[in-house]
């Protein structure tokens, strides 16, 4: 097509724009919701609040104020633990825009205890070749003045020194095969459950 | 061709903004509202498709979090679409005559009110030629509505006329956001927002959501009294460049209209996705429908309320309603996507015995 | 914090595009780098303006660009009282459909009126206000900047920064 193109004499010889320059910027107020509201107020007071589904029992955080598993609203407030378990990790050694960590650094997901999914955050104090899954860490937040908010007010995860928690512990989580209890869906046929 | 209805309707009650929700809150009542009215339970929906706009939310893949309000584990059978919830339901639709569902939830929402909409909308435009020029959605409405009112398609006092109709109409809907007794002098002395359209020819800003269900043939006289059988349905599109169409009738709402059967029948309600009152007026002729014989948008329409997204598949639903509930036996329900009435989607709804 | 506030937080969402062209569009941009305008015709031999690959109408791939005018009539405007971001003037303007001479159909632009929109009309005649174009960049010195709030010509609508009404006496005619 290129080459049966017709150009008027004026562009004849003249070298073409071959791309346009288009940036675009559009400016929003995000809303938190309800859910995540509560989670970040509890966040500025030291708390860490999971929510209970009401069918299936499954505590969720953050929470988002529905079971993602079975489609209700989700309303019990549940104060977690600031420990729990490595479930797993990378170690990410790529820089990119906006990053303000010094590479390489961790990142995991870490199932607090009595939740049943994992947050995601930074390892910190202990060698990224170090961490494994299992590894049992705690909060570390940042000082009074500091808090707000957000989830910066937790620097970063730290190993507690216990022993590493027992593959059974959380291989339902990572292995996908938590059972729902009263769940709508499980006589859905070849479902896993 | 399968039986395929409407069973079910829910909506949020519209309002400028939601700002104490995110959207999954916003949506799960919707959804437990329709849900329920139809009677069956979570494990009884064979397909689910949803329509929003991460460009409306500012976020991408919003959807996604969305479906936490389903329930998506195990595993369901799932789409959706970037664009009015009339396309999802038209999307079920489709699955429903293939034989790969029997019911289907289709839902859709949008929150309007964190960006700048009529910025948000302009990213839909051609990016060579428009979108570098930020022609705005009120804008362009208002290039159609000067258009036809020097061609002589309509006038002023038409289109304020649409708009004191639509808000009393919306006096009996109590989801309406905007609603009374409005006054013609009134209106035609207003200043000008974006001439010649005035504020009130532009719908409101407005943070909602909106579910159908939908059901075929033996399963939808099972749950449903009286379904909305949907009889035709149809989708055109135009050129996208303004230069290249008439922006002073919709032809492929013509053309959608002919194919989904419109003048098979006497048509007693229509709800015209209509987010400016001058396009009432061009989609009315269009659609070949008398306003003296078919009451246009019972419910306000979209200039009442306007939750992006969700405001076609509001048509649908407001139109089966009252389908539903033996108000009228035959509906029209139309949905427009793009600037200046693009494309069109054209259903006849009706009810039987 | 009090147990009803709702969280809010601003978001900025940017896209840094730069988006290829193909040759048609190219040819749009490349003139209008170089300080005039082209379309291309369509399968009736209606000149199509801005250019498009395929005519809208018939979907048959088109090849033959031909000049047309930097100056038109406008069919169709609407009065932008408010400005939004990034529009293309900073005060009130009208958004137009131009048909520009030797052109068949019309193209989208804003029309500058010094602020009067009774100066707008149908059928009024309107004429190009071009951006500069990009000075030569002598060896050893800094790239030019444009005038504070303007823009060099590089190949992008914008080229032309509006339109503006021509004076009745001036009028060419089609």
């Amino acid at each position: 097509m290129a080459t049966d193109l017709i150009l008027p004499e004026r562009l004849q010889g003249v070298e073409p724009v071959r791309s346009i320059r288009t940036p675009a910027e559009l400016n929003y107020q995000f809303t938190a919701g309800k859910a995540t509201s509560q989670f970040l107020r509890g966040i500025s007071q030291r708390r860490i609040l999971g929510q209970r589904c009401p069918v299936c029992s499954m505590v969720y955080v953050p929470p988002r104020g529905a079971c993602p598993t079975c489609g209700v609203p989700t309303e019990e407030e549940i104060d977690l633990p600031h420990v729990g378990t490595v479930t797993t990790f990378c170690v990410v050694n790529v820089s990119f825009y906006g990053q303000g960590m010094e590479l390489p650094y961790v990142s995991a997901l870490i199932l607090l205890d009595g939740s049943d999914i994992p947050l995601m955050h930074l390892i910190q104090e202990v060698p990224a070749a170090e961490v494994r899954m299992g590894m049992r860490v705690e909060a570390v937040w940042v000082d009074d003045t500091d808090l707000g908010p957000t989830l910066e007010s937790i620097r970063y995860f730290r190993p507690t020194g216990e022993p590493d928690a027992e593959f059974d512990t959380y291989s339902a989580n990572v292995l996908g095969t938590r059972s729902h209890e009263g769940q709508t869906f499980a006589h859905l046929e070849g479902s896993p459950s | 061709m399968r039986d395929v209805a409407i069973i079910s309707f829910a909506q949020t009650k519209h309002v400028a903004t939601r700002q104490d929700v995110n959207e999954v809150e916003m949506l799960m009542p919707v959804l437990v509202d329709v849900v329920e009215q139809a009677g069956v339970t979570k494990d009884r929906i064979d397909f689910v498709c949803s329509g929003s706009s991460d460009y409306l939310a500012g976020v991408a893949f919003s959807f996604v979090m969305t479906l936490d309000g389903v329930g998506p584990w195990p595993p369901i059978s799932e789409s959706h679409v970037d664009m009015d919830g009339s396309w999802a339901l038209y999307e079920a639709w489709v699955k429903m005559q293939m034989g790969h569902a029997d019911v289907a939830l289709v839902y859709s929402y949008g929150k309007s009110s964190p960006g700048n909409l009529r910025r948000v909308l302009t990213r839909q435009l051609d990016p060579y030629y428009l979108a570098p020029l930020w022609p705005d959605s009120v804008s362009t409405a208002a290039l159609q509505a000067r258009a036809a009112l020097d061609k002589g398609v309509i006038t002023e006092e038409q289109m304020a006329q649409v708009v004191i109709d639509a808000r009393r109409n919306a006096l009996g809907n109590p989801n309406a956001q905007l609603a009374g007794d409005l006054e013609l002098a009134d209106l035609l002395a207003a200043e000008p927002f974006v001439s010649p359209l005035h504020k009130h020819d532009c719908s409101p800003i407005t943070d909602g959501a909106a579910a159908v269900m939908l059901a075929a043939g033996d399963v939808a006289r099972e749950l449903c009294e009286r379904p909305a059988w949907i009889r035709g349905i149809d989708h055109r599109i135009e050129p996208h460049a303004f230069g290249a169409r008439d922006l002073t009738t919709s032809v492929s709402t013509a053309q959608a209209a002919a194919k989904a059967g419109v003048a098979n029948g006497k048509v007693d309600i229509a709800e015209l996705h209509a987010p400016f009152s001058h396009q009432e007026l061009i989609l009315t002729q269009s659609l070949g429908l008398d306003a003296a014989t078919t009451s246009i948008n019972p419910s306000g329409g979209a200039l009442c309320a306007n939750p992006v997204m969700a405001a076609g598949l509001i048509r649908m639903g407001e139109a089966a309603q009252r389908i539903m509930r033996g108000e009228a036996d035959r509906a029209v329900a139309h949905t427009t996507s793009g600037a200046c009435l693009q494309q069109n989607l054209v259903a006849v709804l009706e009810g039987e015995g | 914090m009090a147990e009803s506030e709702v969280l809010t937080a601003p978001s900025r969402v940017e896209y840094p595009f730069r988006r290829t062209t193909g040759p048609v569009i190219g040819a749009f941009f490349t003139a209008l780098r170089e300080g005039f305008i082209v379309g291309i015709k369509g399968s009736d031999g209606t000149v199509i303006v801005p250019p498009v690959e395929y005519d809208p109408h018939t979907a048959e791939e088109l090849h033959e660009m031909v000049e047309v005018g930097d100056v038109g009539t406008v069919d169709t405007w609407a009065w932008v009282a408010e400005p939004l971001d990034a529009q293309p003037l900073r005060t009130p303007f009208a958004f137009a459909l131009i048909t520009l001479d030797g052109a068949g159909t019309a193209m989208l632009h804003a029309v500058d009126t010094g602020g009067d929109p009774a100066a707008m009309a149908t059928g009024m005649r309107v004429q190009a206000r071009w951006n500069p174009a990009k000075p030569p960049v002598t060896e050893g010195e800094t790239e030019p900047a444009p005038p504070p709030g303007g823009r060099f010509r590089e190949g992008h609508i914008l080229d032309i920064a509006c339109f503006e009404p021509i004076p009745a006496s001036d009028t060419k005619g089609a």
